[in-house]
């Protein structure tokens, strides 16, 4: 018999038999299984929840950011500000190195007024004065339009038609729309004017007198600006100044009766509007102006979908009055700045607030995150609380884990006595609950991980699934302007939650770890 | 101390407590285990011999006196000097076998060595190692059991399986407690004659403890044990 110990394995760590144990443990413990289950639960939850998120977070701001440009420099004057070539000269000055695009724009509160069945509907809209050659070099305007022509170029002449091909139920609109609907409108005149003749020839009673006409017509309530223009203007043929309208502002998302989502147009493009603003001198007055719809805008914002209005800067200017009698010197609100990738927004607005300070100048100069910020923080801020909400449940997987591993190390008592009793130490009977921890974390998360990869996969068939067992939509498209869930996955976010969980599992694995590892081999090898 | 005892106890004590109460289990025991020879504790239940054995295999530590390992102190010994005592110098077996439930024979036959080596070290030598766990099993006659859980096999085959194991490192020395306590009369005597073998055989010194006097004349040298002490007078040496 021999009698030398190899020293070498005195200084080793001498764990081989845990792994051992644990596959043998993770096998044969069918109650961790409910411990995996709930870490897998938890880590699927808050990967999905992640993915919606930073796919609602994405769209959100890729809308948000694409509504406005890098920079606004918005001039709180009525008349707006001045020569904006000159303004635009400046700017290049402090910036004109980050700068790759700049457009001038005038922004004016307005009424809207459509003539929806004789009854006349208002809104207030933002109304936007935009060059349409510049808009798009500052933001993603054209793409949220729904004529596709319109969508690479955007232009304020009424198209024939092509509109939102990719929608079945969008009305017939543009100028063939336009056309049937004058000739069915002065058919109806005529046929009116061939009743009333027929009804009163003896009496003397005209046109006037026999009330309101029920034609859908030009609207009588408004005042027109010059009625002889509007007498000899021929809207078969001819267009009032293009709009585009913010797709809620005339248009409303509800149910029918079998419960599916429609749109109801108060009017399209081809229809005539009018809008209402003030002019831009001292004593503002109202300008009252006919427009003709040309096309309609969806970002899916709804912030802006409801309440933005464009037309073409040169006529906003005329009507407005911006436009200095002697120098033709054109004015504006707001001058709009694209940035080139990488630019510090930050740097270029404070530059550019030292430039135009706000005690000299009325100019309000901020970032689109500046405009946005209220919002973005909000949900980052949803986000932050959910990821905390989320990982409670997967802490509450932890206690699960706790409560088990207290059962299991009880339940092997007698086996870690022997473990002991064959020379292992307490380090290595730690070592087994805690790598049956990490076991038990790598197989939740991993599953977890499977599970919600899956999931974020095939979300919006389970959204449909979801929609059919239960009768109700989980995102409901009267509220949400998504044809999908969005969902990003940020592998980091993946690693992050993972890492949390298999933490949390060792975390809860070391209090029972320490219970085994100090527990006395007699006692451990006599309990019964 | 001579050069043929492997293992000693001196002057040792031991007492446990309870409810505050001091219990006196082992009262200034002196005990040598001979190289070579099957030594015999005998005593009733509750006469401390499998304390002793506890002591011995420090499992547990005397309140006072010295346990000797080839004339060494190993009861004061490091932690991991007292692991590495247990692992490789030494063998035991239990009454109830002691077999981890979740492995199979062969697995529990190579526990001992998965204890004491690195996880490297350890599958660099397996085949080595797996080959002398199916030797050791195929020396208590249970290779055919080696793919077996300790669920599936008898108490006998337990046993067997458990002294394989203890055999695995190739010890000095191996403690048995109460080897065939649990068993039938026929399987236990077939332990006895395989634990007689290995010493016989192989050299392999044991130290048995029991309460079978029967069991205990089989052994080449005798102890006595009742209240904590061996009794007095010179160990009865059972060879012819």
């Amino acid at each position: 018999m021999h009698t030398d110990v190899p020293q070498s394995i005195e200084s080793k760590e001498r764990y081989m038999y845990r792994w051992l144990l644990c596959f043998r443990y993770l096998r044969t413990r069918y109650i961790a299984l409910a411990s995996i289950i709930s870490v897998t639960l938890g880590v699927a939850t808050l990967i999905v929840v992640n993915s919606v998120m930073a796919g609602f977070s994405a769209e959100m701001h890729e809308r948000l950011h694409g509504l406005a440009s890098d920079i606004l420099i918005e001039c709180h004057a009525s008349g707006g500000m001045p020569d904006p070539e000159g303004h635009l000269k400046e700017i290049m000055k402090v910036c004109g190195e980050d700068v790759v695009g700049s457009s001038a724009s005038v922004h004016v509160p307005a009424m809207l007024g459509i003539d929806f069945n004789g009854q006349l509907i208002t809104r207030h809209v933002n109304f936007v004065g935009l060059d349409p050659a510049t808009y798009d070099d500052v933001s993603h305007f054209g793409r949220y339009l729904l004529h596709p022509k319109n969508q690479s170029q955007v232009n304020f002449d009424l198209r024939e038609d092509g509109f939102a091909p990719d929608r079945e139920q969008f009305p017939s609109s543009g100028w063939g729309y336009r056309r049937a609907r004058v000739a069915y409108e002065r058919a109806l005149a005529e046929e009116q004017a061939r009743i009333d003749a027929l009804r009163a020839p003896a009496s003397s009673i005209t046109n006037e007198d026999a009330g309101p006409s029920l034609a859908i017509g030009p609207p009588q309530i408004f005042e027109e600006s010059n009625k002889e223009e509007i007498t000899e203007f021929d809207p078969a043929v001819e267009q009032f100044p293009g709009i585009i309208l913010g797709i809620s502002t005339c248009s409303a998302r509800m149910r029918d009766e079998e419960n599916n989502v429609r749109d109801h147009y108060y009017c399209r493009p081809g229809d005539d509007v009018r809008m209402m603003f003030p002019n831009a001198s001292d004593n503002a007055k109202v300008v009252n102006q006919k427009f003709t719809v040309v096309d309609m805008y969806e970002s899916g914002m709804s912030e802006y979908d409801s309440t933005f209005a464009f037309c073409r800067l040169d006529q906003l200017q005329e009507f407005r009055g911006m436009i200095d009698p002697s120098s033709q010197v054109r004015s504006v609100t707001t001058i709009q700045l694209k940035l080139a990738a990488g630019a510090d927004l930050n740097a270029v607005r404070d530059a550019l607030r030292r430039r135009f300070p706000p005690n000299v100048y009325a100019y309000n100069i901020q970032t689109w995150r500046d405009m946005q910020g209220p919002l973005l923080a909000a949900v980052k801020l949803e986000t932050t609380i959910l990821n905390i909400l989320l990982f409670l449940i997967i802490a509450v997987a932890g206690f699960g884990i706790l409560a088990t591993f207290f059962m299991i190390v009880v339940e092997k008592t007698r086996d870690i006595g022997t473990l002991k009793a064959l020379g292992a130490s307490g380090g290595g009977v730690m070592s087994i609950f805690l790598s049956y921890g990490l076991l038990l974390g790598f197989v939740g998360s991993g599953a977890g991980l499977i599970g919600g990869l899956l999931f974020v996969d095939h979300i919006n068939e389970v959204a449909t699934l979801i929609e059919k067992i239960t009768g109700q939509e989980v995102f409901d498209p009267t509220v949400y302007y998504f044809t999908e869930i969005p969902t990003i996955i940020h592998p980091f976010t993946l690693v992050w939650v993972m890492a949390g969980a298999v933490a949390i599992a060792i975390f809860a694995s070391v209090l029972p770890a320490l219970r085994a590892a100090r527990m006395h081999p007699v006692k451990a090898l006599r309990f019964e | 101390m001579n050069s043929d005892t492997v293992l000693r106890a001196q002057d040792v004590y031991k007492s446990y407590h309870k409810d505050r109460i001091e219990v006196p289990v082992l009262r200034g025991i002196n005990f040598d285990v001979t190289t070579g020879l099957v030594t015999a504790l005998v005593g009733r239940s509750g006469s401390g011999k499998s304390t002793l054995m506890h002591l011995l295999a420090t499992l547990d530590q005397p309140d006072r006196g010295e346990i000797q390992f080839q004339g060494k102190r190993i009861d004061n010994a490091s932690r991991s000097r007292r692991d590495r005592y247990r692992n490789h110098d030494i063998g035991i077996i239990f009454q109830f076998y002691h077999l981890l439930p979740e492995l199979s024979a062969i697995e529990n036959v190579l526990a001992p060595t998965m204890i004491g080596r690195s996880a490297w070290n350890f599958f660099r030598h397996r085949k080595e190692a797996k080959k002398r766990a199916e030797a050791m099993l195929d020396r208590v006659g249970l290779l055919h059991r080696a793919s077996h859980k300790p669920a599936e096999m008898s108490g006998g085959e337990m046993q067997r399986a458990a002294i394989a194991r203890a055999l695995m490192t190739d010890p000095t020395l191996l403690l048995a407690d109460e080897p065939t306590g649990n068993l039938d009369t026929e399987t236990g005597l077939d332990i006895l004659k395989l634990l007689t073998e290995l010493n016989q055989d192989d050299g392999l010194t044991i130290l048995m403890i029991t309460h079978d006097d029967s069991i205990a004349e089989s052994a080449d040298c005798c102890h006595r044990m009742q209240d904590g002490q061996l009794q007095q007078g010179i160990p009865e040496l059972l060879i012819a």
